[in-house]
């Protein structure tokens, strides 16, 4: 339905119409601007549509004012007066008007194709299989280069960059500092709290501290942070190499015989891989310290607390998680890293790219962290 | 090397994007110190050809030599030792944001010299100082216009005195004055340290002001239709492309030949 006000100072459009046997005429008159146009459109078009008139005139004599949308509106009516099998015919036109009307009158409108592109069940899976496998081509590229260059950079440290290291090192680990102490330090009070109300009913708010030990440091440490890495810095890594390859930077550096992998890839992967163990013991240590602010608050004394985190966590549990954290981190990081690489020509791709980060970050970190507890299971670390 | 051999040649080279062919089967030779420009229309090929030659692509066909090296299937240590013979300027400029100018230009000096500090500082400053950016040393790229990224650009790709520059569209976007300036630069360059230039560009005047030779592409012929002084061939060709481009005629005439027929599509309604 088209809009039938008028907006306060518009100075007015209206239409006229009069049939007479096989021959409409309708009397445009006012301003054919857009809102002057939504006004008179419905009442000029239905009576053109509904009947059949051999001769449809459109009597333009009083028009004060028109542009594209008038013009819209004309280009409307020959084509409703064409399919009923009549013919439009404009009359008392003025030579300014005709003159606009002219640029668009003898083209032929563009037709929205109405084209359906009819697929096969099995050629659509075929092409999704194709997709998945193209994707899972390019990762398992991705990390056998990223692999070497990571073995290169160990061999030859000289061939790193070093200053973008330690700048990377900066934004991901020490800027995340704060976030990532507050978030282990709730989780290890909420976590603390909530198993103390429940092991309450039991007398057995002791065992809090072994609980909270074990699974900080075996599991929550590790996911946490890396999940953290793939918020703060997965998607951050994504834009800036998708944004430095709609500028074109990416070429820049292969044609100066750079390769983007070592000069922006491998200074990332080599700072996530030093920074999230080295974040996810802060983690745990603020995870002890809400716990511990839980037992003391239950009238437990510090020593009690801490006694019976240690006997019951050993060096195993905190090396399985610092191992977990390093294989995180190079999960996260890469997959930012290779879907910037993979970002395509648009800014709204640079956003697509983002998100695909995260959201693969983190499932590629759900995967491997099921890997791991059935591999530590069966291997009994 | 023989003064007379092509510093550029390209051989029966067919180039696109996927399964579509943009320019089918060329040959040409750039020689060295001149000033050679692939002209045409938009979408006619000439980025396409460009990033070919300078190996971003691979090629679907054909082969590209600088001088007696061949690009198309070099690779490793030799690829490189080609790819350093050359600069290049893209059409933004593609500067690294993070980094000030006189980092951007002293980059490639950083990874492939072993200069002192002091003599990387001097030279990256120097090349600066060559394109009239020398108050500009340490601002940020975004910092700055899009005439002088350009010209930024230019200083980069000079960084390690390559004999040949690409340069992509490099007036496109600019104002007239910057644009005369930056060709002035071209002929100074080229004058000054025999620079061998491969231009893609579709500004005539500077075309007319700067080029030494022309190759023209057009997007249906998908080949060179035209190769020479662009000032000759803008006056003498009997080609209609080629008069149409150089003279700057719509390919359509004025709107309002074709009839108006009525379609049974209902889309519209």
């Amino acid at each position: 339905m088209t809009n039938r006000t008028l907006p306060a100072n518009h100075t007015g459009a209206s239409i006229r119409i009069s049939a007479n046997g096989d021959r409409i005429r309708l009397g445009l008159s006012g301003r054919l601007d857009a809102p002057g146009t939504a006004f008179v459109w419905d009442d000029a078009i239905t009576p053109v549509r509904k009947g059949s008139y051999a001769h449809v005139d459109a009597d333009c004599a009083d028009i004060t004012y028109l542009d594209g949308s008038g013009v819209a509106l004309l280009l409307k009516l020959r084509e409703e007066a064409a399919l009923s099998g009549g013919k439009l015919e404009l009359i008392n036109i003025k030579e300014e008007h005709q003159n606009l009307i002219d640029l668009t009158w003898n083209c032929d409108l563009p037709q929205l194709k109405k084209f359906k592109e009819r697929r096969g069940f099995a050629v659509a899976v075929g092409e999704s299989a194709g997709e998945i496998l193209d994707g899972l081509y390019e990762m398992v590229a991705f990390v056998g280069e990223s692999s070497v260059m990571i073995i290169q950079s160990i061999r030859h440290p000289g061939l790193v960059r070093w200053k973008d290291v330690t700048l990377s090192c900066i934004n991901i680990g020490v800027d995340s500092l704060f976030i990532i102490t507050l978030l282990g330090f709730l989780m290890g009070l909420i976590m603390s709290f909530q198993s103390a109300v429940s092991l309450e009913r039991f007398g057995g708010e002791i065992f809090v501290p072994n609980m909270l030990g074990l699974v900080m440091f075996r599991e929550m440490g590790p996911l946490v942070t890396a999940i953290l890495l793939a918020a703060r810095s997965g998607s951050a890594f994504a834009a800036e190499i998708g944004t430095m390859k709609i500028n074109e930077e990416l070429d820049a550096l292969t044609t100066m015989g750079l390769s983007p992998m070592r000069f922006l890839v491998v200074p990332k992967l080599l700072s996530s891989m030093a920074m999230v163990p080295l974040m996810t013991i802060f983690f745990n240590i603020a995870s002890l310290v809400g716990g511990a602010v839980v037992m003391l608050s239950l009238g437990f004394p510090l020593v009690t607390f801490t006694s019976r985190v240690f006997s019951y966590l050993d060096y195993g549990d905190f090396a399985g998680g610092m191992f977990k954290a390093l294989i995180f981190s190079i999960l996260v990081a890469g997959v930012g890293c290779l879907r910037g690489m993979q970002t395509r020509n648009s800014a709204s791709a640079v956003g697509l790219s983002t998100t695909s980060a995260v959201v693969s970050g983190i499932i590629m970190i759900a995967f491997a962290d099921g890997i791991f507890a059935m591999a530590f299971y069966y291997l009994g670390i | 090397m023989d003064e007379n051999k092509p510093v550029i040649s390209i051989r029966n080279l067919t180039c696109g994007y996927d399964d579509t062919v943009i320019v089918k089967n060329i040959n040409f030779d750039v020689n060295k110190g001149e000033i050679f420009v692939i002209l045409g229309g938009s979408g006619c090929g000439k980025s396409t050809l460009l990033k070919n030659m300078i190996g971003l692509y691979q090629p679907m066909n054909g082969q590209i030599f600088f001088g007696d090296d061949e690009l198309t299937n070099a690779s490793g240590d030799k690829r490189d030792m080609i790819i350093r013979k050359f600069g290049v300027m893209y059409q933004m400029g593609a500067l690294f944001g993070s980094m000030s100018l006189l980092q951007n230009v002293m980059l490639p000096l950083e990874e492939f010299t072993n200069l002192p500090r002091e003599a990387m500082t001097l030279v990256a400053k120097s090349k600066l100082a060559m394109v009239n950016l020398e108050n500009a040393t340490y601002k940020l790229p975004a910092t700055i216009s899009g005439g002088m990224k350009k010209r930024a650009a230019i200083a980069r790709a000079m960084a390690l005195d390559p004999g040949i520059l690409f340069l992509d569209e490099p007036g496109a976007g600019l104002d007239p004055i910057s644009s005369a300036e930056l060709d002035e630069l071209i002929l100074n360059l080229s004058r000054t340290l025999g620079i061998t230039f491969v231009i893609v560009s579709h500004e005539l005047e500077s075309i007319y002001k700067t080029a030494d030779r022309v190759i023209m592409l057009d997007k249906d012929v998908k080949s060179i239709v035209a190769e020479g002084d662009p000032k000759h061939l803008r006056d003498t060709s009997e080609n209609i492309l080629v008069k149409r481009f150089f003279h700057r005629l719509p390919s359509l005439g004025k709107t309002g030949q074709k009839k108006y027929v009525p379609s049974r599509n209902k889309d519209t309604r």
